[in-house]
Formats: C-alpha cells, structure tokens, sequence
C-alpha cells in the first residue's frame, strides 16, 4: 500500500514512521528539507520538498498512485484545500485531514472530507478525565 | 446590496471605499490587529476584526443573513477558497468573487467550483501579451497598401515545426514561409525545405492573423 503524507510535523512524521513501520510505501512531502530529520536517520520511504499546494510536487510524491493520502501541515486552510485536491483531482478514497478548528472540521466532515480535529478529542479527553477523578469528599463548613 | 468583504488590504479597502460610496452595506473583515485599528478610523463599525476562515467571525459579519455577495480578497489563497466555500455552501451566499494571489493555484479554484475569480498576475500578462503580440515573433515590416506583414519567428525544440519540411506545416491559409535563416545562411523556403529547431523563419501574413499563426509555430 502507498501513501502520501503532506506536512512533516510532529503529527505528520509520526503518521508517516507508523505506516512505513507497517509496511506502508510512504512518501513525505514539507516544504522545509530539515523536516527530513523529524523521520529519523533510517528513514527509506520518499521525502519530497514543496509546498503540498503545487500539482508538481503531488504527483512527485506519486500522488497519482497513491491508496490513502494524509494531509497534517501546520495550516487548517491548506489542509481543506489539499484534501480536496486529493479527493477530486485524484480520486483517492482514503483521505485523512488534520483540523485543528472544530467547527471547519465538523462543515467539512459533512461534506464528505474525513477530518480529525485533534482539539475536540483533547476536549472530550480532559473533560473526561475530570469527570472521571476520584475526587475527596469535602464537608461543607456551615457560614 | 449587502457584501461582506474578507481582507483588508489595499484590494479589500479600496472595493469597501467605492462601494460604500455606491450607496451599498459593507462589512470588512480584517486579520491584522495593527491593519484593522487603521481601517477603524475610516470605516468605523463597517470593519470587524477577525479571521474570516473562523465560522463564528463569519457569522458576526451577518453571514447567515445572508449577503448578496462575498468577495474573498486576502492575499492567501487557501484562505479565500475556504472562505467562498463556507459562504457558498453552508450559508447560501448566491455570489462569491475570489482573489487569486498565485496563478498556479487557479486550478484548484476551478476544481473546487469557486468562481468567479481574478488574479492580478493573469490579467496583467493578458494585457502584456494583448499589448505585445510579437511576444516570440517580430514584426518586421509592414506593408501598408498590401495589407500584408513580414515576420520572424524562431522554431523552438518544442515545435511541431521542428524536422518537418514547409510544404508538411499547418499553416493558416492566410501566411507563407518566405526564407529560413540557420548558422548565418539562409535559403528560400520551398516546398521542400526542412525545418530545424533553432531556425529563424522569415513569414509573410496579414494582420491579424498573427495568434493563428503563432498557435501553429508552437503546437500542431
């Protein structure tokens, strides 16, 4: 399986390291060089750079042929428009899209885009996590 | 009409400013907070500060009234694409106008249906070329009386003139070939004289037919 991931951050390279350590062909394509380092110095999958916005570079990180695409650059607005590329220019069904603003993430899901929006799950998490505090019963001192 | 205007730079404030003269309802959505204390002082209560890519700064410039027209002028692309999109699809805006920043983005423009749009960059070079239509041929001599015009041109590797012979070209109906100039010799264009890529041919056509001939230098 083939995939490309566009942005190589803390979210991207780690995406990227999981599905190469799976098995997965993956290129990386980030607009920086150094961003290479962020894969380790083993990396063997494709490491591209360009700006994920330019045709050029998306079908030489081998786009066209590509089973699943990962769009985490630092940029909720790139992202949206990356994934959409992806999806409509070059029919891929497994498009992943990192979004930090819930409600882009929730107008885009609806319209058929698969969007993680890693804030509403560190939201739902921590409420969670309070809620789910053993938490000292305390006396209520009379005033 | 009621448009809300995303950006508020040179472009946005300027559209603002003369629609508001027009008589129209502007609300200005501007980014910058140094931008926006600026725009404040001349536009009062018709600028809001905001990024307009935000549903919630959308929503305050009235856009689930919602307004007759948008227009998406930041000088980010993928900003003024999310926009228009939000505005189209989740409110219903019946127009959006995008500003295209950088013309290699204009097809994600056009895949993503969002038009009309207009790139500075693209109409420029229109005009350039409109005003320069010898871009890659020269207009050597007119000749008035005639109606007729002689012109040089180059054939470039890419050409499909490239290795065929004159009486193999497409050329339009009102041109020919006068002579072929390579390496400071030059012959006669006949029927049989071979192209090369580098050559420099002289050509003799009527105004106006100068595109089709050009069309025709640089793909069959």
């Amino acid at each position: 399986m083939k995939a490309v991931v566009v942005g190589c951050g803390r979210v991207g390279s780690r995406v990227a390291r999981q599905l190469d350590r799976s098995g997965w062909d993956v290129t990386v394509v980030d607009e920086k060089d150094d961003a290479l380092r962020r894969l380790g110095e083993h990396w063997s999958g494709g490491f591209i750079v360009g700006h994920g916005m330019d045709l050029d570079v998306l079908e030489e990180a081998g786009i066209e042929s590509a089973d699943a695409v990962v769009v985490a650059t630092n940029g909720d607005n790139t992202n949206l428009v990356i994934g959409q590329v992806a999806q409509k220019r070059f029919d891929i069904t497994c498009v992943v899209v990192r979004i930090l603003d819930p409600a882009r993430a929730e107008f885009y899901a609806t319209r058929g885009l698969r969007t993680v929006c890693p804030t509403s799950t560190a939201i739902s998490v921590l409420t969670e996590a309070v809620r789910s505090c053993q938490l000292p019963v305390r006396e209520r001192v009379p005033a | 009409m009621y448009i809300v205007i995303a950006g508020g730079g040179k472009v946005g404030a300027n559209v603002a400013r003369t629609l508001l003269g027009l008589g129209h309802e502007v609300t200005l959505i501007e980014q910058r907070p140094d931008r926006f204390r600026q725009l404040e002082e001349e536009f009062e209560h018709q600028v809001q500060q905001g990024d307009a890519t935000e549903i919630y700064v959308l929503e305050r410039a009235g856009i689930a009234r919602p307004p007759d027209l948008l227009l998406a002028v930041t000088g980010d692309d993928e900003d003024n694409l999310v926009i228009c999109q939000i505005a189209k699809e989740k409110y219903g805006v019946p127009k959006v106008i995008a500003r295209v920043n950088d013309p290699r983005n204009q097809p994600h423009f056009d895949l993503l249906g969002i038009s009309p749009t207009i790139c500075a960059t693209s109409s420029i070079m229109a005009l350039v070329e409109h005003e320069v239509p010898e871009h890659g041929l020269i207009h050597l001599l007119e000749l008035r009386n005639e109606n007729l015009e002689i012109v040089e041109v180059q054939v470039d590797k890419s050409s499909p003139w490239a290795g065929k012979t004159v009486e193999r070209l497409n050329l339009p109906e009102d041109s020919r070939l006068i002579s072929v100039s390579r390496d400071g010799h030059s012959e006669i264009a006949v029927g049989s004289t071979q192209l090369h890529a580098g050559d420099r041919v002289l050509a003799i056509l009527q105004p106006g037919s100068e595109d089709e001939f050009r069309r025709a230098l640089v793909k069959s």
